[in-house]
């Protein structure tokens, strides 16, 4: 028997961790990899949420894991056409370091 | 402590053991290969929460195609440790950031969170080949319409990435 709350503290750690990756690393890739894992945590969220309720509703219930499948879909999606462009800013600034990617700056 | 209790410890660990190795790494491809492994994590537990179709989804979309795409690129652009050097004077003021939203976080999981809801692991059944025969159904019939939207969302992502990456033809 494992507390819902047990999952719930360990997705807002692993999404936590996501967001300290996105501010201080500076690598793009990294960055990427990031929001990967906080993608990840709300996952495991909702995948909580889903099996509580379907505890207490004593019944399969498969919204929960649809929902979820359509986010993993969604995150393959963005992360083929976010790797095209860091390829992109990489051919044409030589780094992937985003302190440097300020040519936008006024 | 039951053993479900002390296998969820353990994998917590090991969950948040690996985000911590990926948020420290130097070298991108030691990061992605922590991201692997805390993918493997996540999708036991799933497994943990009566999700078997979600947890094999995980291991191949995740930890299969997506880190492979991620691999390929460090290795393509030669990116294993450029840049990105870890600066802590730069990562003060987004660190402090980041400590106020898990202390916010913290705050409200103590004082909001419901005492009650254990989540009873899986019996048999909910492994079985029914469980999965049951997801595949409301996948194809109540959800088709999002099932479809996503083929075309998946499809527009890949001419998008074709389109980004293709040369760009001299103009004589």
């Amino acid at each position: 028997m494992i507390p819902i709350n047990y999952y719930i503290v360990l997705s807002a750690v692993l999404f936590t961790m996501g967001v300290v990756g996105v501010l201080v690393r500076r690598n793009a890739l990294i960055i990427f990899m990031s929001i990967e894992l906080m993608l990840n945590a709300a996952n495991l969220a909702i995948v909580a949420f889903a099996r509580a309720q379907e505890i207490t509703a004593n019944k399969p219930l498969f919204e929960g894991q649809i929902f979820v499948f359509f986010v993993i879909a969604v995150a393959a999606a963005e992360v083929a056409v976010g790797l095209a462009l860091i390829v992109e800013i990489f051919k044409s600034k030589r780094s992937i370091d985003v302190d440097q990617m300020s040519s936008l700056k006024g | 402590m039951t053993l479900e209790l002390i296998s969820f410890i353990v994998l917590a660990f090991v969950a948040i053991a690996t985000a911590v190795g990926m948020l420290v790494s130097r070298n991108a491809i030691y990061s992605a290969l922590f991201l692997v492994l805390n993918f493997i994590t996540v999708a036991v537990f799933y497994l943990f929460l009566g999700a078997p179709f979600i947890a094999m989804a995980q291991v191949t979309v995740y930890a299969g195609a997506i880190m492979v795409l991620f691999l390929f690129v460090i290795m393509l652009l030669g990116a294993e440790s450029i840049a990105g050097e870890f600066n802590l004077r730069k990562a003060i003021f987004p660190g402090s950031l980041a400590l106020i939203l898990a202390a916010e976080s913290a705050y409200l999981l103590i004082t909001r969170a419901r005492p009650a809801g254990a989540i009873v692991p899986p019996d048999a059944a909910a492994n079985t080949v029914t469980n999965l025969r049951d997801l595949g159904s409301a996948l194809f019939s109540q959800y088709l319409l999002p099932f479809e939207v996503t083929s075309i969302l998946l499809l527009v992502a890949m001419v998008g990435a074709i389109v980004l990456i293709q040369r760009e033809k001299r103009v004589p």
